[in-house]
Formats: C-alpha cells, sequence, structure tokens
C-alpha cells in the first residue's frame, strides 16, 4: 500500500468514528428531551389510585369515577343480571377474555371481574373513546339482554364490558388494575398485592 | 500548548465558583460558616427528621415531595408514613403546613415563607446564622431579635434547644456623629435541653436538609457531569485526529 | 485536495439528480460548503461565529421544552419553573441548559464580536454584516431580557421594574411608552404574559433570520481573515483563492472540535456550577417576585451590566438613559468611525492597540462595576471607564488617522 492509501484509509475510519460517536453523542442527548415528555411527578400523583366506597352501591346500580382523567364504570350487578351474562355468548367477539390486554389476568373469566358481582371497566368504547352509555333494560324483542351502548358509532357491549360481533369496537372494553381493600372499598389504579 | 493551558484554567475558573457560596452579605452581619457535608445522608436523614419536628407545623415546602426525600435519602415509604409525614397522606404529597396562611399572617405579623427555595435564596450560611443567634429582646412581640435577620417576627422556636441567650452590644460614636453598633458576644441566661456543641451539630443538620430541599437533583446532576464530561474527552480526541488528519497537507 | 473535494463536489444521478432538479440542493452545498473557500490561517477567535450558531440551536431546543411546562402567569411561573426543575422528568436538566446557554451567548457574541475589532472584520466590504451582526445583538439583548422576566423571580421582577422604568425617561412620550411597554401601570400578569409572547416567537424568529442575512452577507463577501488580507485577490489557475481553503471538510472538521471543546466548557458550568456563583442564575430569583420589597442588592445579569454601569454613572435621569443607549448603540458605527487603511490588528500601529487594549479593560471594569452596590468611590470609578469607553468611539476617527501601520503582505502569515 501506497502512503496514499494508508492515509485515505486512516481518514476513513476517523471520519466513521467521529461520526458514529456524535450520532450516539445527539442519540444519549436526545433521551432527556423525551423523557421529559413522559407524565411528570405531579401527574403521577394527580394520577394516583382512586379509592371507590362500594357500601352502599344497591344490586344493579352503577356508579362513575374518574382516575388518571379516564371515565371508570363501577357497576353491582343483580343476579338477574349475572344470571343473563351466559345466554349470549355466542354474539360476542371475546366472550372469554382472551385478548390479553384489554383486562388484568385476574379479570380474563366470563364475568370479567375479580367478583361476579362487581364489573369495574373503562367507560372509553375500544373503537375511538367515547364514553358508552348505560341501557339496562332488557328487551327480549330485539334480543337485548342489557348493556352499553355507545352513542358515536353504535358500538355494543354486554353487562360485562364485552363486545358483540358487528360493530365497529374491536374489542371488549378495558378493565383497570384494581383490588378490593375491603368488601365495601374498591381501589382503583392499582393492583399489588392481593388481586 | 497554550491552548491546553487555557482551557485548564476556564476549569478551575468554574471550579472557583463551584466552591465559593458567593452570597453577598447583608444585614452588615457576617454569616457564621454553615459547614455542611451534602453528601452525608445520615446528616440528612437527621435533618429531615429535625424540619419534620420543628419546622413543619408552620413552614411549608411546597414543592418537595415526600417520595423524593424517601428516594434520595434512602428511607422506606413505611419509615416516611411513620415519621416524617405529619400532615399528608400519601409519599407523592408535597409538604404542607397545618397551619391556614391567613391565621399565620395574623399571628406573627407576616406569614412564615415556603422554605423549598430558602437555601439557594439566602445560603446555608445565613439559615445557620439566624438560626443559631436568637437572643433576647424586650423590645420585641416574641421576646427574641436576631442578628441575621432583626426584627424577625419568627419566634425562638428552637428554645427548648438552645436555651435563651443575651447579646451585648458595644455602640461607638464616629467622627461624622453617627453611631456604629456592633455584636460582642452572647451570655447564656437560661439552659436548654442541648449544650451548645450539640444545638449547633442539631442546626447543622436542619440547613443541610433545606439546602438539599432546594435542590435535590444536585448530587445526580453531579454525578451526570462526569460521564458527559468523559464522553465529550473521547469525542474530542477522536475529532481532533479527524482535523490534523485533514488539515495535513494544508501548508 | 483535489482528491477530497472531488468526493464531495460530484455530479450525482438518481435520488440526487432528482432532488437537483426540483431544489438546488448540490448548488447550495457547493455555494455555502465545499466550494466556499475561506482562509486558512484562521485561528482561535474564529471559532465563536459557529459557535454562536450553536448556542442559537441550544437555546431554540430547550426553549421549545420548557415552553411544553412552563405557565406564563403571574400566579403561576415561578411555582411551573420550580415544577421543571423538580417533576419533570430530566426537566432540571433542560432548564439549566436554558439558563446557562443564556449566558453562553453572550460570552460567545461579546467574544465573535471582539474578532471583529481585532481583525477589522466591519471594514469594507464587510460592513453590512456588521450592521446586520449588531442588530443581532440588539435583538439578543432584548430576548435576554424579556427571558429573564419569565421566572417571575425577585431578580426577574424588579429588574425589568427598573430597565423599564429607564423609558420613562424620554421627555414628553415617556410615560405613556413605559405604560404600552407594560400593558398595566405597574409590571403584572399582563407584562409576563405579552414578555412570553416576545421571547418566544417573536424575537427568535427575527433573531433567526437576522441571522440568516447575516450569514448570506458574509458568504457573499467572503470570511475576513487575521491578515485582513482580501484572500479572493489572489487565486490560483483553478480560479480558487491560494489561501483559501474549502469551508467543507477544512473548516468544519476544525469547526467540529471547537464545539466539542465549547460543549465540554459549557457541560462543565450546567453539570457543576449552573448558578456559576449567582452570576448566571441569581440568588434573589429564587424568591417569588414580590410586589411589597425590593431586593437588597439589585443588579441586572452580567451581560448587560457594562451599559448598566454606564447608566447609573450619569445623575440625571435623562442623560443617564442616553448615554445608556449611546454606549450600546455606538459600535455599530464603527465602519466609519475606523479610519486606518489596513484591517487587522498585526498591521496597525501601537495607537490603536493601546486604545482597544484600554478598551476591552474599560468594558470589563465597567461590567464588574455593574455589579457591585453604587458606593461613591465605585460612581467615580464608573465615571471615569464611562468616559474611556466614549473617548474609544469618538476619538476613532482621528487617532486611527495618525497611527502608524505596517505594510500589509499578498498572502496570508502564519502565527504559533
Amino acid at each position: 500500500m501506497t502512503e496514499d492509501d494508508l492515509d485515505r484509509n486512516r481518514r476513513h475510519f476517523l471520519t466513521v468514528a467521529t461520526a458514529v460517536t456524535g450520532i450516539a453523542g445527539a442519540g444519549l442527548a436526545a433521551i432527556p428531551f423525551i423523557s421529559s415528555l413522559k407524565p411528570s411527578a405531579r401527574a403521577q400523583a394527580l394520577g394516583a389510585p382512586v379509592e371507590v366506597p362500594i357500601g352502599s352501591l344497591q344490586p344493579g346500580e352503577m356508579v362513575k369515577v374518574l382516575w388518571r382523567g379516564k371515565l371508570v364504570y363501577v357497576l353491582r350487578r343483580s343476579e338477574d343480571m349475572m344470571s343473563r351474562l351466559a345466554e349470549h355468548s355466542g354474539d360476542l367477539r371475546d366472550p372469554n377474555s382472551e385478548v390479553i390486554e384489554q383486562q388484568p389476568e385476574y379479570a380474563a373469566n366470563a364475568t370479567r371481574s375479580v367478583r361476579p358481582e362487581y364489573l369495574v371497566v373503562e367507560g372509553s368504547c375500544t373503537h375511538l373513546g367515547c364514553a358508552p352509555l348505560m341501557d339496562f333494560d332488557v328487551r327480549p324483542a330485539e334480543d337485548w339482554d342489557g348493556g352499553f351502548f355507545c352513542p358515536c358509532h353504535g358500538s355494543k357491549f354486554d353487562l360485562a364490558g364485552r363486545v358483540y360481533k358487528g360493530v365497529p369496537a374491536p374489542t371488549n372494553l378495558r378493565v383497570p388494575p384494581h383490588r378490593f381493600v375491603r368488601d365495601d372499598l374498591i381501589l382503583i389504579g392499582q393492583d399489588t398485592g392481593a388481586a | 500548548m497554550t491552548k491546553v493551558k487555557g482551557f485548564a484554567g476556564l476549569l478551575m475558573l468554574i471550579a472557583c465558583f463551584t466552591t465559593s457560596p458567593g452570597f453577598a452579605a447583608g444585614g452588615g452581619t457576617d454569616h457564621r460558616s454553615a459547614d455542611i457535608d451534602r453528601d452525608n445522608v445520615n446528616s440528612l436523614q437527621r435533618g429531615a427528621a429535625n424540619f419534620m419536628n420543628y419546622c413543619s407545623g408552620c413552614h411549608s415546602a411546597q414543592y418537595v415531595r415526600y417520595k423524593t426525600i424517601g428516594n434520595d435519602l434512602d428511607l422506606p415509604d413505611e419509615m416516611l408514613v411513620d415519621n416524617l409525614m405529619f400532615n399528608a397522606e400519601k409519599t407523592f404529597e408535597t409538604i404542607q403546613t397545618s397551619m391556614p396562611a391567613e391565621d399565620a399572617a395574623r399571628w406573627f405579623g407576616s406569614a412564615p415563607p415556603d422554605l423549598s427555595l430558602m437555601a439557594r435564596a439566602k445560603g446555608a450560611d445565613y439559615i445557620f446564622t439566624f438560626l443559631t443567634t436568637f437572643y433576647v429582646s424586650k423590645d420585641s412581640p416574641t421576646g427574641v431579635d436576631n442578628l441575621a435577620l432583626s426584627g424577625t417576627s419568627m419566634p425562638h422556636v428552637l428554645w427548648e434547644l438552645q436555651g435563651y441567650q443575651a447579646a451585648s452590644f458595644e455602640h461607638h460614636e464616629n467622627d461624622d456623629g453617627s453611631v456604629t453598633t456592633s455584636f460582642e458576644g452572647f451570655e447564656q441566661l437560661t439552659a436548654g435541653k442541648m449544650d451548645s456543641e450539640d444545638y449547633e451539630a442539631f442546626v447543622r443538620d436542619t440547613v443541610n436538609f433545606l439546602a438539599y430541599i432546594a435542590e435535590p437533583v444536585r448530587s445526580d446532576r453531579r454525578k451526570l457531569g462526569v460521564w458527559v464530561l468523559i464522553f465529550l474527552l473521547f469525542f474530542y480526541i477522536i475529532a481532533n485526529m479527524l482535523k490534523k488528519q485533514i488539515w495535513k497537507d494544508v501548508k | 485536495m483535489a482528491r477530497i473535494e472531488a468526493e464531495v463536489g460530484k455530479p450525482k444521478g438518481g435520488f440526487m439528480k432528482w432532488i437537483d432538479d426540483r431544489f438546488p440542493f448540490t448548488e447550495t452545498m457547493r455555494y455555502h460548503a465545499t466550494e466556499y473557500y475561506a482562509s486558512k490561517n484562521f485561528n482561535i477567535w474564529y471559532v465563536f461565529g459557529v459557535l454562536a450558531m450553536v448556542v442559537l440551536v441550544l437555546q431554540l431546543v430547550t426553549g421549545i421544552f420548557l415552553t411544553m411546562n412552563y405557565k406564563p402567569s403571574a400566579a403561576e411561573a415561578f411555582a411551573s419553573v420550580e415544577y421543571i426543575m423538580r417533576d419533570v422528568e430530566w426537566g432540571w436538566l433542560i432548564r439549566y441548559m436554558h439558563s446557562t446557554g443564556a449566558s453562553f451567548f453572550f460570552i460567545v457574541v461579546y467574544l465573535h464580536m471582539f474578532r471583529a475589532m481585532l481583525y477589522g472584520s466591519y471594514k469594507k466590504p464587510r460592513e453590512l454584516i456588521w450592521i446586520i451582526g449588531m442588530l443581532i445583538f440588539f435583538v439578543l439583548m432584548a430576548e435576554a431580557f424579556a427571558g429573564y422576566l419569565l421566572p417571575w423571580g425577585q431578580m426577574s421582577y424588579w429588574g425589568a421594574q427598573v430597565i423599564i422604568s429607564l423609558f420613562g425617561a424620554i421627555p414628553w412620550v415617556g410615560d405613556a411608552l413605559v405604560e404600552i411597554i407594560r400593558g398595566d401601570y405597574s409590571i403584572s400578569d399582563i407584562t409576563l404574559n405579552r414578555f412570553f409572547a416576545l421571547h418566544v416567537i417573536a424575537l427568535p424568529l427575527a433573531l433567526i433570520g437576522l441571522v440568516f442575512v447575516h450569514i448570506v452577507a458574509l458568504h457573499e463577501v467572503g470570511s475576513n481573515n487575521p491578515d485582513g488580507i482580501e484572500i479572493k485577490e489572489q487565486k490560483g489557475a483553478n480560479g480558487v483563492p491560494l489561501d483559501g481553503v474549502a469551508f467543507h471538510p477544512y473548516h468544519t472538521s476544525k469547526d467540529l472540535v471547537a464545539i466539542i471543546v465549547f460543549l465540554m466548557i459549557f457541560c462543565a458550568v450546567v453539570f457543576f456550577a449552573p448558578e456559576m456563583g449567582g452570576l448566571f442564575l441569581e440568588h434573589a430569583n429564587f424568591e417569588p417576585a414580590n410586589l411589597t420589597a425590593t431586593p437588597e442588592h439589585i443588579a441586572p445579569v452580567w451581560y448587560f451590566t457594562p451599559y448598566y454601569a454606564i447608566l447609573r454613572a450619569v445623575p440625571d435621569k435623562l442623560w443617564g438613559f442616553i448615554l445608556f443607549g449611546l454606549s450600546v448603540l455606538l459600535p455599530l458605527f464603527l465602519p466609519w468611525l475606523d479610519r486606518a487603511r489596513v484591517k487587522s490588528i498585526r498591521y496597525r500601529g501601537w495607537i490603536y492597540k493601546s486604545a482597544l487594549t484600554g478598551f476591552v479593560i474599560t468594558f470589563v471594569a465597567l461590567g464588574w462595576l455593574g455589579l457591585q452596590e453604587a458606593t461613591p468611590t465605585y460612581v467615580l470609578a464608573a465615571r471615569v471607564f464611562a468616559v474611556i469607553y466614549f473617548a474609544f468611539f469618538i476619538l476613532m476617527p482621528y487617532y486611527t488617522t495618525i497611527d502608524k501601520t505596517k505594510p500589509v503582505p499578498d498572502r496570508v502569515v502564519y502565527h504559533d
């Protein structure tokens, strides 16, 4: 190799080394800027778990609460409601909660709940995020066992938040992490410890 | 070579600024040195306890979250809840005081200031001096005055620990007829639970904690800085070699 | 050398041709980089232009991210800055970069301006570059001033109070002008809100526009050099100036090294001394603005103090304002005040050399005095230095004419 070739090789190597170091540096420098976009300590504090007292909730009644600015429905299902859950399984897209992202493990069952009596779901339609309306009246003529109806694009869910076939919403309503602190108190947003 | 020297000089200049507190002495009193050890976690833990027990009744630290203190000072959540959190239930809350500001302003004349940034605004030495130089004064509604902040509306909260002291002043008449007052010394009137050495250690820990909450990120910032400079030094070496290679044939 | 240029400038097919048929990309790169020839004997004084660009970019990027979390209202501004410092992940780093960047902007720009004075870069044919540069400097001062109000600390508030009140010294229209600047009868939420608008959009836009024009003008005329020689007058057979080397890769590789060294100093401050002993972040600004109590000792941030010292040295409000304004404006006229036949200090006589040395000492001394309390001794000293400051400019046409200059060589000379 001539001296010229050596020079060229060295120069090529140094150019690549400088470029790689520079790009790595820029990449590292970008980390703080991108991280700063994540929810801040205050947002995390405001998004802390929410306690929902359920002692006075009667069968068939539902309360709405906000957790991290998201609407959460807490429904105490009556015996009658629970008994009808199995009846329309054939009309549902995912009756056994097999899409794992839509609920914590402990709610991946047919009632989609920790205790069958209590349903805790996010009030956000899985289609485009509208808040589904309560429509608990049973109307045998329409083959309707009671459930949630999204006014935006007509998606329908049953009383376990399971989506019906043939509507725009692709998946069941999402079940947020939650646990029973006591028999009359649900904590939404945290499930460490006992489920 | 001159470049290297110049660069070293610049770094030394920066080093001077990092160490010198650089606070203008106000009010004519030279502040005593707080002599805090910012990296001493035990001192900071004691300071946190002192702050919660003696300060937080009246003073908030509204920008400081308990959780941050727990993380930085190696205090687990249970310890925070049991020993430090008197006015809060959750560790992500900030340090608030139970005393409403309007009431405080009525009782003391002015509301006790928030202490989140006091050490950055006034300096650790100032706070150390302030907390150690309360002296008995008949003219004051609280019965005490202070060398660092004359006419302060804060009572001597730590009297149980320090006891009360009297200050003696000397008045000199200047040639132009004006009078200069100089502080001569303290005389212990009543004993406190602590001797003066223990009391100063107590105040030092507390001031250390105040300096910490004024900028909780300080220690992380300095640790990260070392790595950043090492990376840049490496980058400099490569880039400089490339520059020399490119400029080789320029005569 | 020829080999290197060929690599970058060779005609391209495919994608680059598609682009070049629609946008003058290769042509622009050639004109501004691979075939822009700048003198090969640039020394350390020639890095501050590119460093100013680096700081501008740093300020824009960090500024955008700060804006995402800052609240421009009197009730929330101070708390939102602490929110950035504590609650936003890495917010402290972004904020320190921005506050340190403000001071480094002025350090770099002052050194850049001093370079022009050393080597006569403002002289014909570069008068317009200098004037645009001075406009950049004025906008930068306004930008820094508006930005300093935003944290809404004690110094923010009272510093703005003092400087805005200055405009009240203008006869007849002063009071009305002050009200128009503030938008209120005192500095308030309204003032903060409009300063925010100026700081984050109006002035940065002006700054970017002016910087663009500054560079266009520079690349039209060509860069000066430490010898003050027009390298375009000595061209080789290929039409390339004999003393010039292509901006890319020669000056770019050199500038990269300078940028890294700069970043090392910058990061040393950001990570180890962000307050810089109270110079970059003033202690009193860690207390929220209190409309009922002025801080004991009030001084603007260091980069304004030379002019502030002149203001304080004058025992009359109107004249204080006039001389303060003049001290900022006078450098604008340097291209016509300087009558010397040579550009570079290397070929000037002892008179200009002494005058420039005296000016540097004066500028630093005024800056220091502006930070101190206004005791009678200091005010007297500030008066003496103020006289020297103005004399440097006003007497310049005279002393540069009589100063004995040395002959300028045809080709650049290396000094090292």
